[in-house]
């Protein structure tokens, strides 16, 4: 167990070199001046430009910059973006914000997916049922940003049970709105996927004879069906992480929610490579991380996978 | 409710008041097209400490039946008629809660498949602590490894730590019938509780139920296709034929002196029963030993002299990976030799990983052999170039067990037959219809077959389908992989009477792979056994059945079930 772990950790890093390589690639390959665009309208005098362009290496080629960007990195030093701020501390400041979103959206998605999911599966043909199959695909067919802004005029501003933005004071419970918005595709995964797993597992053999040893209802479906159900659905919310993140960026944009979606995407904007890169880093990291902690999940869950040799 | 509430009437209970008692039963199913009566009219009694068998082939309703005596009919059944009277106490509508008292404490279950009725995610000392639990026993780690032990689970205290993909399928069933009993029941449903296992392993857990039973007192209701089983193991006899109940008795009686038709015809073709191999003459109503004898036969059947089939120290290692590149030998077919006549049958009998049906696809070439010779007809069939083995397979023919799985669900019934015509590039495509209608009459399928396809025939019609296919090149040689094993015994009966006719027409050999030494009995002339990889005995089949050498060999024949059972010959 101890060496799959290894050899997963071990795996982390071609997959974060590769990544950084591609995003610095495509920030670098980006049409456009990035300081000339800082300054829009009123450009400064030839030498401000080139001693700014020399300040972040923007006039090295590509390979160079992407050394000094590795150099910074190992050691410790991400540098500072074009509004003079240090990376890291842009860093420290966003990512606590959307890891609330996230673990929010995580928590909805995961808790009540898997109670509808279950509740309908064992109801299966009802009026829960079908009505909860239909809501599922109605939230699947409607993009999200549709979503978000229904849901931010319908509770945040006709009934005000919301605040409809998050701004600069950032509480759990001024994310719910938002949280709701980015786990609803995913919830809506997660409750058909429950459903149809608590719908095989109910026809299952070994169900059948955990009643016939006198188990109660209750007792055969949390010990015998859940159980068995959790582990294709386990594996997707580790995936759906994926989703989470790139969600944020639409749901934050929505809700003004100063996280790491927002962050990112004005540096998108201003095609401040080092910037996109540290936040696409740490990304992927949250990423690799998650889905190895849902891998061990996953053996839990199931005792026939196990990861010796 | 207090407990004493649950326990019924410990004491009460008359010895001569029937345990269980099912008046009239009727179970409908709610499907697509409306109601169907699985069972009508059933009628069953079992009294304190009897064993009761019900014997029918699949969809008769004899498991149904012993479903709705726990409560545990599928979604849409239910008990649409008649009374199921437990200890007096009629529980064909009790509430579930109700049920709940009664599973495990009263009455338990042995479910028919190992490999699928215990959860995989639970360790089995778990799964059998949750049922002395859920029924109010003590249900401490000892408890539980004394369970297990009791059901003939060796080094228990430990194998409960387990799970359940760390055990056999023998061990597995050994902890569900640990779990049935768990709780002392005063009745046990055992549903096929061995079909899935070898014979061997068969016996000894029949043997270790019976055993404990006895001991416990227990009421059994045995569910089985096998009548020679449900004869050896059971008190009464209930015979099962679509849904109704048509024959009830003593078992020994039932099987002498069988009333109803289907009765009959289930006591004559029953495999563990028959003594004999298939007469095939006596069945055509034409001139008798025609199959036995040499050179009494008709003008196809040729000499039975000449060996077409010599396997000459045939073995076989397999690779396991022990990981990291690393691989350990395993030999599944270890220095085997023998010969098959032209024109007879040869069977390898053998439990599951004995290594005979390794040995049926090397000799279907395909499987490349370690070392040693299958010489066809004269010719090592390892050196065969490409197109010569094109032209071997013509020869040499298969039969799968699965007539499910072994047919295309997407080619109809006469595209199956014709495509190794079609492969072969034999005659045009009228030459080639005639010829599938031609082998259709051979295995007695109406023509109107051919548009079917195979979703829409039954498991006996399927594996005709199979052999039509396999005779459509007119091999030599058929190999029979487990072909009759999946099959209910009248189907099976049939199959086996229509190879024995088609070899006595045609002049096959076939070399016939089952762990079934009854059905061995019915269509062998030459028996090979294996075991663990080895050839232990061979012989002619009255040689290896009446006086076999090896203690392999006799467990195999003593494990027949209903072996033992003396019958009148004309029933035989």
């Amino acid at each position: 167990m101890i060496q799959f772990i290894l050899r997963r950790l071990l795996q982390v890093i071609p997959v974060f070199l590769g990544t950084t390589l591609l995003v610095y690639f495509m920030v670098f390959a980006l049409p456009g001046d990035p300081i000339r665009a800082l300054f829009g309208d009123r450009p400064p005098s030839e030498a401000v430009i080139a001693q700014l362009r020399q300040q972040y290496n923007l006039d090295e080629p590509f390979w160079v910059q992407y050394g000094l960007f590795l150099k910074n990195l190992f050691t410790f030093n991400l540098g500072v973006d074009f509004t003079g701020q240090p990376i890291a501390d842009t860093l420290a400041r966003v990512f606590p914000v959307t890891a609330m979103l996230a673990i929010e959206a995580l928590v909805i998605q995961g808790v009540f997916g898997i109670a509808f999911g279950l509740v309908a599966g064992l109801r299966k043909g009802g009026i829960f049922d079908s009505s909860v199959l239909v809501l599922s695909l109605v939230v699947i067919a409607v993009p999200t940003f549709v979503l978000g802004f229904a849901l931010q005029l319908l509770i945040g501003v006709q009934l005000g049970w919301a605040k409809p933005t998050v701004g600069s004071n950032v509480t759990w419970g001024s994310l719910i709105l938002p949280a709701v918005v980015l786990g609803m595709v995913s919830f809506a995964y997660v409750l058909r996927l429950t459903r149809a797993s608590v719908i095989e597992n109910m026809n299952a053999d070994y169900v059948r004879t955990a009643t016939a040893k006198g188990l109660a209802r209750r007792q055969v479906v949390t010990t015998h069906v859940l159980r068995n159900s959790l582990i294709p659905v386990i594996t997707y919310l580790g995936a759906s992480l994926g989703a989470l993140m790139g969600g944020a960026i639409v749901t934050e944009a929505i809700f003004n929610v100063p996280g790491v979606g927002q962050k990112l995407y004005q540096a998108i904007l201003r095609s401040e490579g080092p910037t996109v890169v540290a936040i696409v880093s740490v990304l992927v990291l949250v990423f690799v991380l998650a889905n190895l902690l849902v891998d061990l999940l996953y053996a839990w869950l199931d005792p026939r996978i196990r990861y010796e040799n | 409710m207090t407990t004493s509430d649950v326990t019924i009437h410990e004491a009460g209970t008359p010895a001569d008041r029937p345990l269980l008692e099912i008046r009239d039963l009727a179970i409908s199913f709610t499907t697509g097209s409306g109601e169907v009566q699985a069972v009508r009219n059933a009628h069953l009694t079992i009294m304190p400490g009897e064993t009761v068998a019900i014997v029918g082939e699949s969809g008769s309703g004899k498991s149904t039946t012993a479903l709705a005596a726990i409560g545990l009919l599928p979604g849409n059944g239910r008990v649409a008629g008649g009374q199921i009277l437990l200890d007096g106490e009629d529980i064909s509508h009790a509430s579930e809660k109700r049920m709940i008292e009664l599973r495990g404490n009263i009455i338990g279950m042995v479910p028919q498949d190992p490999m699928s009725n215990l959860n995989p995610v639970w360790k089995i000392g778990d799964q059998v602590k949750e049922t002395l639990k859920a029924n109010g026993r003590p249900s401490g780690p000892d408890d539980v490894a004394k369970v297990l032990a009791q059901a003939g689970l060796p080094d228990a205290a430990r194998r409960a730590k387990q799970y359940p993909h760390e055990f056999s399928g023998g061990m597995r069933q050994r902890a569900l019938i640990a779990i049935g009993l768990s709780c002392q029941p005063r009745l046990l449903i055992a549903d096929e509780p061995t079909s899935a296992l070898d014979v061997t392993v068969q016996r000894q857990i029949l043997d270790h139920l019976e055993k404990m039973t006895s001991e416990l007192g227990t009421s059994v209701l045995l569910i089985t296709h096998d009548l020679g089983l449900a004869a050896e193991r059971a008190d009464k006899v209930v015979v099962m034929y679509r849904g109704n109940v048509v024959e009830a008795g003593p078992s020994l009686e039932l099987l002498q002196n069988p009333q109803h038709p289907y009765t009959q015809r289930l006591v004559a073709s029953a495999p563990s029963l028959a003594s004999r191999r298939i007469q095939v003459a006596k069945e055509l109503g034409v001139a008798t030993n025609d199959l036995l004898v040499p050179g009494d036969g008709g003008a196809a059947k040729p000499a039975m002299t000449e060996d077409v089939l010599q396997i000459q120290n045939l073995s076989k290692v397999f690779k396991l990976r022990a990981g990291f590149g690393k691989s350990t030998d395993f030999t599944a077919v270890d220095d085997v030799s023998f010969n098959v006549k032209r024109g007879t049958t040869t069977a390898i009998v053998g439990e599951s990983g004995s290594g005979k049906s390794t040995v049926a696809q090397m000799v279907l070439n395909l499987l490349e052999p370690t070392s040693g010779k299958i010489i066809f007809d004269g010719v090592d069939t390892s050196v065969l170039k490409p197109k010569e083995i094109f032209a071997f397979r013509r020869r040499v023919q298969p039969i799968f067990q699965d007539p499910y799985g072994s047919l295309d669900p997407m080619y109809n019934i006469y595209r199956t037959i014709e495509e190794p015509l079609r492969v072969h590039k034999i005659g045009d495509k009228a030459s080639r219809e005639k010829k599938v209608r031609e082998l259709l009459d051979q295995v007695s399928l109406p023509q109107s077959t051919m548009q079917r396809y195979p979703n829409e025939l039954s498991g006996g019609q399927r594996q005709r389908v199979a052999i039509a296919r396999a005779l459509a090149l007119d091999p030599e040689v058929i190999i029979c992989d487990e072909a009759v094993s999946a099959l209910d015994v009248l189907v099976q009966a049939q199959v086996l009477n229509l190879l024995a006719e088609l070899q006595s027409r045609l002049g096959l050999t076939y070399l016939f792979i089952t762990h079934d030494l009854a059905v061995v009995r019915q269509i062998a002339d030459h028996v090979c056994v294996m075991e663990k990889g080895k050839l232990v005995e061979t012989g002619s089949t009255d040689e290896v059945f009446e006086a076999p050498q090896r203690d392999y060999t006799k467990a195999l024949l003593n494990a027949i079930p209903g072996a033992r059972l003396m019958l009148p010959p004309e029933v035989a």
